[in-house]
């Protein structure tokens, strides 16, 4: 099934994505004759301010943070649903602002593709499984013909585990697990080489979770795809990646290979979000107690977003924004973790 | 089950939960028993649509139409509950049995403040004046660890950020001291940090007040974190039940068995998760027998037609013909 899918050469040593200074405000002010009579300013809200990571080939980077951090809008910033503030995005080579037209912007549309989180929500009730996966294929006139693009389908379909009689039916007649394959077959529909996966499997059971990222991972193998991967369960991401960034009120704090930064995590919001997940083991380990909640993005703290949480902040954090330095192969934003005051505490 | 001088605090027995419908009746909990001890944690454990959170509702009375108890016992104290008129029930939800629910923002009421709604709520079951209520309502806040109660207590919903809001619905819950606190999913709305705030609190209170907890969740690590033992449920049905130990680390059932290995880890990183193949069956296609017998990695002929009883292995109980003591067969898996 998978000879079917057309594989160029990949620039070695080129990252596939690369994002600059990449940030999105959004204007939250009330309109303008309610501030006029409040004499209110107006207030932005600052989703993603100013973000840069690489993702290589054939890997997989992922966001974690809480709600609220920017981890979507990162991935609709990436996939070109928002138009970024500031920053770019680069694919393979390439920056996406210069694509101003529809026409310059669709040989990379092609390329690149989103799963979404709610599998009930992204699929068209009205719409016969069959439609939903050709839609790409008939959107970017991959295959002309009727018969071939049905033949397609079906082999989309195999690839995800499905049947290819499974075209007939409407997304109703399927459960969670099985709808949210049917989008992983539509977006592999117009072959892209990269996938932007948006919590893909926090709205199903574990046990249906393990199908969907076993299928993941296999896919990645047979098709060498690309994935940027968002979600808030740390254990998830542990699983599927090779990359992954943690994000708090917009910023990327801290990022290194997943190995690293689950077992030697630098940055003070790693190690807190690392130590409140449950323990499954139950091996009895004291807890730190964790302090406080995130605060509105809207008026986030000054200096490192991270200091009113924070055990080890002083006066600097307080006033001053860190800047991301090397680290463990990595990268840290932590003014702490620069001066070396955080004791050792080796694997969280 | 062990002989005691006193019941359990409840008692649930046989319980069947029936929803009739233009194609026939749906059996939506079928036979579950189980027994919660004074001041234990019961983890109940299963997949969306196991009939985890009707088995929570019924015993509090509160199952919506069409749904109905069609049959089994439910006993609070020695005392039967499931079949006590509208307004008697009103006493003991709230009185005796707390309950808290999954969205924060659902079960608290917008237009009113948070803390008339406590007061209001302790008025309702005890007969504090007013003014002792409002006392009462601002130590909860302050026990459940909101800063600044007595300003907060005037304050909307709205103005409070999700994990503050489910802890004022655990200090409605915590009100008037119930015995038993039913709490459906308490932390799947809200972030890690936050979750594990709450299972703290939960467990915190929980020592203090002599309560028991019912706590329904998906998430082992939730359970694993605060109960005493562990019920596991799958299509209406309780596959396993034992101490938290034995059925997070030695899990005997096969369906829990996958359950625990399709759990992604911090701890080790596997290549891939155990999968169990397919999905739990729609209430209108529970198969003959067991009702995981379609998934079942080891399942034999006995399993397609009869339907196995929960039956003591160790200090656990199981419903599986893997562990028939009248069989050959005896408990050996992988």
């Amino acid at each position: 099934m998978a000879e079917a899918v057309q594989r160029r050469p990949s620039h070695d040593g080129v990252p596939l994505l690369r994002a600059r200074g990449l940030a999105k405000y959004f204007d939250v002010s009330p309109p303008f004759v309610t501030r006029a009579l409040q004499g209110a300013g107006r207030s932005i809200l600052r989703a993603v301010d100013g973000i840069d990571f690489e993702i290589e080939t054939g890997k997989t980077f992922s966001l974690v943070g809480e709600s609220g951090c920017g981890k979507s809008t990162v991935a609709r910033l990436i996939v070109g649903l928002y138009e970024p503030t500031k920053g770019h995005v680069e694919f393979d080579g390439q920056d996406m602002a210069g694509l101003t037209t529809r026409k310059a912007m669709e040989p990379v549309r092609r390329r690149m593709q989103m799963i979404f989180q709610d599998p009930f929500a992204s699929l068209n009730p009205r719409w016969r499984v069959a439609d939903i996966v050709a839609e790409p294929i008939r959107t970017h006139r991959i295959i002309e013909d009727g018969r071939e693009v049905l033949h397609r389908v079906g082999e989309l379909l195999e690839l995800v585990r499905l049947s290819p009689r499974d075209g007939e039916k409407f997304p109703h007649e399927f459960s969670g697990g099985q709808r949210q394959r049917i989008s992983i077959a539509r977006a592999l529909a117009s072959n892209p080489e990269f996938l932007v996966c948006d919590e893909p499997t926090s709205a199903l059971d574990v046990s249906v979770q393990a199908q969907i990222l076993n299928l993941m991972k296999d896919l990645q193998r047979e098709l060498s795809l690309t994935y940027l991967f968002i979600s808030h369960d740390l254990a998830v991401v542990y699983h599927i990646s090779d990359y992954v960034g943690v994000m708090y009120l917009g910023r990327l704090v801290e990022w290194a290979p997943a190995e690293a930064l689950f077992h030697n995590p630098q940055h003070p919001y790693t190690r807190m979000l690392l130590d409140a997940i449950p323990d499954l083991d139950m091996s009895g380990r004291p807890r730190q107690a964790v302090a406080g909640e995130v605060p509105s993005p809207i008026h986030p703290p000054s200096g490192c977003h991270f200091h009113p949480r924070c055990p080890f902040a002083n006066d600097r954090c307080r006033s001053e924004v860190p800047k991301s330095l090397p680290r463990t192969g990595g990268q840290v934003a932590c003014h702490a973790v620069e001066e070396n005051r955080i004791p050792e505490t080796g694997k969280a | 089950m062990a002989a005691s001088t006193q019941p359990p605090l409840l008692e649930v027995k046989n319980l069947r939960i029936e929803f009739p419908t233009r194609r026939g009746t749906l059996v939506a909990v079928d036979d579950v028993s189980f027994d919660i001890a004074e001041g234990e944690v019961l983890g109940v454990v299963g997949e969306s649509g196991a009939g985890k959170s009707l088995t929570g509702a019924s015993i509090i009375g509160l199952l919506e139409p069409p749904g109905r108890i069609a049959g089994g016992e439910v006993y609070l104290a020695g005392r039967r509950i499931d079949n006590l008129p509208y307004e008697k029930m009103r006493q003991v939800r709230g009185r005796e049995i707390g309950m808290v629910f999954q969205d924060p923002l659902t079960s608290l009421n917008p237009l009113y403040s948070v803390g008339s709604q406590l007061v209001e709520t302790i008025r309702t079951h005890t007969d504090m004046s007013e003014s002792a209520a409002q006392q009462r309502a601002i130590d909860l806040l302050g026990e459940v660890g909101i800063p600044s109660p007595k300003i907060r207590i005037n304050q909307y919903p709205h103005q409070f950020s999700g994990g503050m809001r489910q802890r004022v619905v655990i200090a409605l819950a915590l009100c008037v001291n119930p015995k038993l606190i039913i709490a459906d999913e308490p932390t799947t709305a809200l972030d890690v940090s936050i979750q594990a705030q709450i299972i703290d609190l939960l467990k915190r209170l929980c020592r203090d007040h002599g309560a028991a907890v019912m706590l329904i969740t998906h998430d082992m690590g939730v359970i694993a974190e605060t109960a005493n033992r562990v019920a596991v449920m799958y299509a209406g049905r309780l596959a396993e039940i034992g101490p938290v130990g034995q059925v997070i680390k030695n899990a005997k059932h096969p369906y829990t068995h996958g359950l625990m290995g399709s759990i992604p880890k911090l701890a080790h990183a596997t290549e891939r998760l155990v999968q169990i193949e397919g999905t739990m069956p729609r209430l209108t296609e529970i198969p003959n027998g067991c009702a995981f017998n379609p998934r079942c990695p080891k399942v034999f002929a006995r399993c397609m037609v009869e339907r196995p009883d929960l039956t003591p292995v160790d200090s656990s109980q199981i419903s599986c013909w893997l562990y028939d003591k009248t069989m050959e067969r005896t408990g050996s898996h992988g």
